[in-house]
């Protein structure tokens, strides 16, 4: 084979069919999404317009709008196009469009699942890898045994359980919100910790950061249990490889070894873990966010359900659908960088 | 349990040893406990382990670790996996030269390439950032074979390089073995199960099996007349010494680590096992020119009568 | 090249027969000391939510406001009556986690039952009649799990509307693929053998290969995965509850618990803790069983 190495057509070709797999997967979600109004009992536009009810001109109005009086797959088409123009429609109680409800809350979840994986890193793959290293160790046990338990952890529990502990007992944390009612923030970023820095308030980054210390460990939990028990295993496995004696036989030092070969080929799977845990992340936000009346858009969901808002219901599903498919399909593109295996078989 | 024993060995700088033996008789699990690559739970415990005038069994590890791939080098069987796939060639050839000769990034890519060539690699350069799984396995072994001989070691103990590849690379790769051994003057130990593969290369032959040493001498002798029934055995299986249509074969398998027998080890599927043989391990004895661990040397003019006295099990069925 | 072919002598025959199936996977399980624990826990939740009447000491929905908020017994202000406390209502905390523990078990049982008889059904179809309808079903199937669960729960609760009937279809949804994927899987490799093509040709009808030949081969690791789906369909349905959208109080369904609890945490740690603690023991001793299923079942993991 004198194939070059490492071609920019190979890797061009690998990312679009990546992209070109996820289509399927979008059309799924705005289905799902596009019939969710019509599953609710009553009629559609009645559900869209909420409990206050609707004046026959304007109803009238609103059919032939969303061509509620075409064909079912004309309707579709019709709404397929209004996503696509990133019109979600408005909120019944506010008025606004759900894209920029859905915009200005965003943030706060994305600080909360970045500083939730981050924590889940920094301590999940190092207990890991010394779990796989010291194997059958009173360490590894240890590793083993609480990694299941968080596993198993009901979130919405353990949040209040750390209030308790953390907030009740010994009045360390804050119990709700991003940051203390005393500061105000102009959202430059959106993300409070960097926001917090520029606007140069005394003590607003600091508070900010007690804010997120709960929901982060709350948060991270699943992620962490799932990561140090995935990197273990991973670990155990390349340790075994022939690859790792050659390495050895190099007269290469024992840190090199773990740290660079590999750690190298153990992170592979470890990544298609995290992506996975990426969904499970906004899954864990909405009750997180709840909790900790953390002004994210899994509260501002589960506020919508309360409120019948139907139209934030439907597009923050869907945005929430999206983002998740789109960070997935990142989590596949870093696979491909790091595996060059991956990358030159497709 | 132990999985090798009574192994005591001894290579002159510039000798080429072969060792061989069937699948599972120790020839790896030695070479790897001289090159300290032992898997956990295993242990060495070994009197001496002497490389060039200095005791491996009491230097550091560190200091072990400065010979290891620089003195004393290794290349493996699978050539396929015994590359870190997520490295290129180039970062696992010049790795070695940094760490052991200290070489900046320059000066070790230009040895890489200075390798790739000795050891038969087309257009080095661009395979430099080319990965294992882009390669054949011949040419993964030519580059396991450089990455081996990057520090030129004093001892090259090459596990069974042919076995995993294709018959014509095979040649090649021995050749090229042979033809390196010769310029540098190294010590080379080959392992393998193949006889042929010794026949062409070595120039002393150990013969070992379940863990042991079974006979030990010059390879022109050996081949000749070989002494212990199992090396007679195993020669007897060689498609060019086969008398007719059909291959000798040996009956039996090697013992595994728990079911060794009390006496000979061999003497479950030896021809001209005894009642004394199959209770009492014969010791390793100088014989004719070598070594041999047998109480019936097939060179040995008293044999027959041995035999006959140590009341023979097989008299029976063996004609 | 040298042969090395070795004739297996006559008398190195197998010295005894093999264990029976059963003994053999019994010895692999109770060699993991964690999944026993797990199996014993189970048990005993099984007993408690059986006898729940008979052992729980109060009615779990009579309230008496004369007694809310009475602590556990060893702290000071508890009774020996009330061994866990009472509610903000004066309900019998202790009584409440008996019958609560019937619900989630039904839940988890209910869900997996539905989940693995669809799932089966869609992943035999697929499996065996490839084409269109494997790519439809299985398009489907990576939607639905590209989808968080809780997300896609939640919205199918909101649609349909809050209950406990309602959130335990959502989670019997939500975890179908992974039985469907694994249904499949098994009649792609089973089917590819030399049995099922000796069934085929004599004659056997799709159905009945589907259900006689193909599905008794792919037990095990549906047994593995109803395990593990246990434990997620409780986490999940508790999770709903305490959302407000699963099991309506005054159910004392665990999550549903926690949800009314949410507002005392301040002041009454224990309404909080022991309901939870409940959910976390039994999703626990659901995963320790499936890992130890797994390990003992599938010999090709064992190292």
């Amino acid at each position: 084979m004198a194939a070059p190495p490492f071609s920019v057509l190979a890797m061009l070709r690998f990312i679009l069919t990546r992209v070109s797999l996820i289509i399927p997967t979008f059309i799924g979600i705005t289905l799902l999404a596009f019939f969710l109004i019509r599953l609710v009992p009553g009629d559609p536009i009645e559900t869209l317009a909420g409990e206050r009810g609707i004046d026959p001109a304007r109803h009238e109005q609103l059919r032939k709008e969303y061509g509620f009086d075409k064909p079912i797959i004309v309707q579709y088409g019709i709404y397929l196009a209004r996503v696509l123009q990133g019109d979600l429609g408005k909120s019944m109680i506010t008025q606004e469009p759900v894209l920029n409800e859905f915009r200005a809350l965003f943030p706060a979840t994305v600080e909360l699942a970045l500083c939730a994986i981050l924590f889940a890193l920094i301590i999940g793959l190092p207990a890991g890898i010394i779990a796989a290293l010291r194997r059958n160790s009173i360490f590894d046990h240890g590793v083993m045994g609480i990694s299941l338990t968080g596993y198993s952890m009901p979130i919405f529990w353990w949040g209040l359980i750390l209030i308790l502990i953390f907030s009740v007992q010994f009045d360390l944390t804050p119990v709700s919100g991003r940051i203390d009612v005393l500061y105000y923030i102009e959202p430059t970023t959106g993300f409070l910790l960097i926001d917090t820095l520029l606007s140069e308030e005394e003590g607003a980054f600091w508070s900010a950061v007690q804010h997120l210390i709960l929901p982060t460990i709350v948060l991270g939990t699943v992620p962490l249990a799932v990561i140090a028990r995935m990197t273990r295993s991973a670990m155990l496995e390349v340790l075994g490889e022939d690859y790792i004696r050659t390495a050895k036989a190099k007269g290469l030092s024992r840190l090199r070894i773990v740290a660079l070969h590999a750690l190298r080929n153990a992170l592979i799977p470890v990544v298609t873990v995290i992506g996975l845990q990426i969904g499970v992340l906004f899954t864990g936000a909405i009750l997180t966010e709840t909790i900790f009346s953390w002004p994210g858009v899994g509260k501002w969901l589960i506020d919508a359900i309360f409120r019948r808002d139907y139209p934030v219901l439907q597009g923050g599903a869907l945005l929430l659908g999206v983002v998740v498919m789109g960070v997935n399909l990142l989590v596949d593109l870093a696979y491909g960088l790091i595996n060059p295996r991956i990358r030159h078989t497709r | 349990m132990r999985a090798v024993d009574g192994v005591s060995l001894k290579l002159e700088e510039g000798e080429v040893l072969g060792v061989v033996g069937e699948s599972g008789s120790g020839k790896s699990v030695t070479m790897l406990a001289l090159m300290g690559l032992i898997p956990f739970p295993g242990r060495v415990k070994a009197d001496k382990l002497i490389f060039n005038g200095r005791d491996l069994l009491t230097i550091s590890e560190r200091e072990r670790r400065k010979l290891t791939g620089k003195d004393v080098a290794m290349i493996f069987q699978e050539p396929m996996t015994s590359l870190n796939p997520s490295f290129t060639i180039g970062f696992q050839l010049t790795e070695t030269l940094r760490l052991h000769e200290g070489m900046d990034r320059k000066a070790a890519r230009r040895r890489a390439i200075e390798l790739l060539e000795q050891v038969g690699i087309p257009s080095p350069e661009s395979r430099l950032s080319a990965f294992p799984h882009q390669m054949s396995g011949g040419m993964n072994q030519r580059v396991m074979i450089a990455m081996a001989i990057a520090c030129n070691p004093k001892l090259l103990i090459a596990d069974e390089p042919t076995t995993a590849l294709d018959v014509t690379i095979q040649a090649q790769i021995l050749d090229l073995l042979m033809t390196l051994q010769k310029e540098r003057d190294m010590g080379l130990v080959m392992i393998t199960h193949n006889m042929g593969v010794v026949a062409d290369t070595a120039k002393r032959v150990m013969v070992m099996y379940a863990g042991q040493i079974m006979e030990e001498r010059s390879a022109a002798d050996l081949f000749a007349s070989p002494q212990h029934p199992y090396t007679a055995a195993l020669l007897a299986a060689l498609p060019e010494r086969s008398e007719g249509g059909r291959l000798a074969t040996i009956p039996g398998v090697v013992p595994g680590l728990y079911d060794r027998p009390k006496g000979c080890l061999f003497s479950p599927r030896c021809a001209y096992a005894t009642e004394h043989s199959r209770h009492v391990r014969p010791e390793l004895r100088p014989w004719a020119g070598g070594h041999i661990r047998c109480h019936y040397p097939l060179g040995d003019p008293n044999r027959t009568a041995a035999i006959q006295h140590d009341h023979p099990i097989r008299t029976e069925t063996a004609s | 090249m040298t042969t090395e072919t070795m004739e297996a002598p006559a008398v190195a025959a197998p010295t005894a027969t093999p264990p029976h199936p059963l003994r053999e996977f019994w010895g692999y399980f109770s060699a993991n000391h964690g999944a026993v624990a797990g199996l014993v826990i189970i048990v005993a939740v099984v007993l408690v939510a059986l006898l729940a009447p008979v052992i729980a000491p109060h009615d779990p929905n009579i309230t008496n406001t004369a007694l809310a908020l009475k602590p556990p017994f060893w702290q000071e202000g508890g009774s020996i009556a009330y061994p866990l406390g009472t509610d903000p209502i004066g309900r019998d905390i202790l009584s409440r986690l008996i019958h609560g523990a019937r619900l989630s078990l039904l839940i988890g049982i209910a869900v997996v039952a539905i989940s693995i008889v669809i799932g089966t059904v869609l992943g035999l179809v697929a499996g065996f009649f490839r084409g269109l309808t494997e790519i439809f079903i299985m398009r489907l199937m990576d939607i639905v799990l590209t989808l968080p669960s809780l997300l896609l729960a939640i919205v199918i609760v909101a649609v349909l509307g809050p209950g406990l009937m309602n959130a335990m279809l959502a989670v019997a949804l939500v975890i179908l693929p992974h039985y469907v994927r694994l249904a499949r899987a098994a009649v792609i490799t089973e089917t590819s053998k030399d049995y099922v093509m000796a069934a085929r040709v004599s004659g056997a009808g799709t159905t009945r290969l589907m259900f006689k030949e193909v599905l008794p081969n792919c037990t095990a690791p549906l047994i593995v995965q109803a395990s593990l789906g246990i434990s997620t369909a409780i986490l999940d349905a508790a999770a709903l509850g305490f959302l407000g959208l699963g099991a309506q109080p005054p159910s004392p369904e665990w999550g549903t618990m926690l949800a009314d609890a949410r507002e005392f945490v301040l002041r009454a740690w224990w309404v909080v803790t022991f309901p939870g603690l409940a959910i976390l023991i039994t999703v626990l001793a659901f995963n320790l069983l499936g890992d130890g299923l797994r390990d003992a079942l599938d010999p090709k993991l064992k190292r």
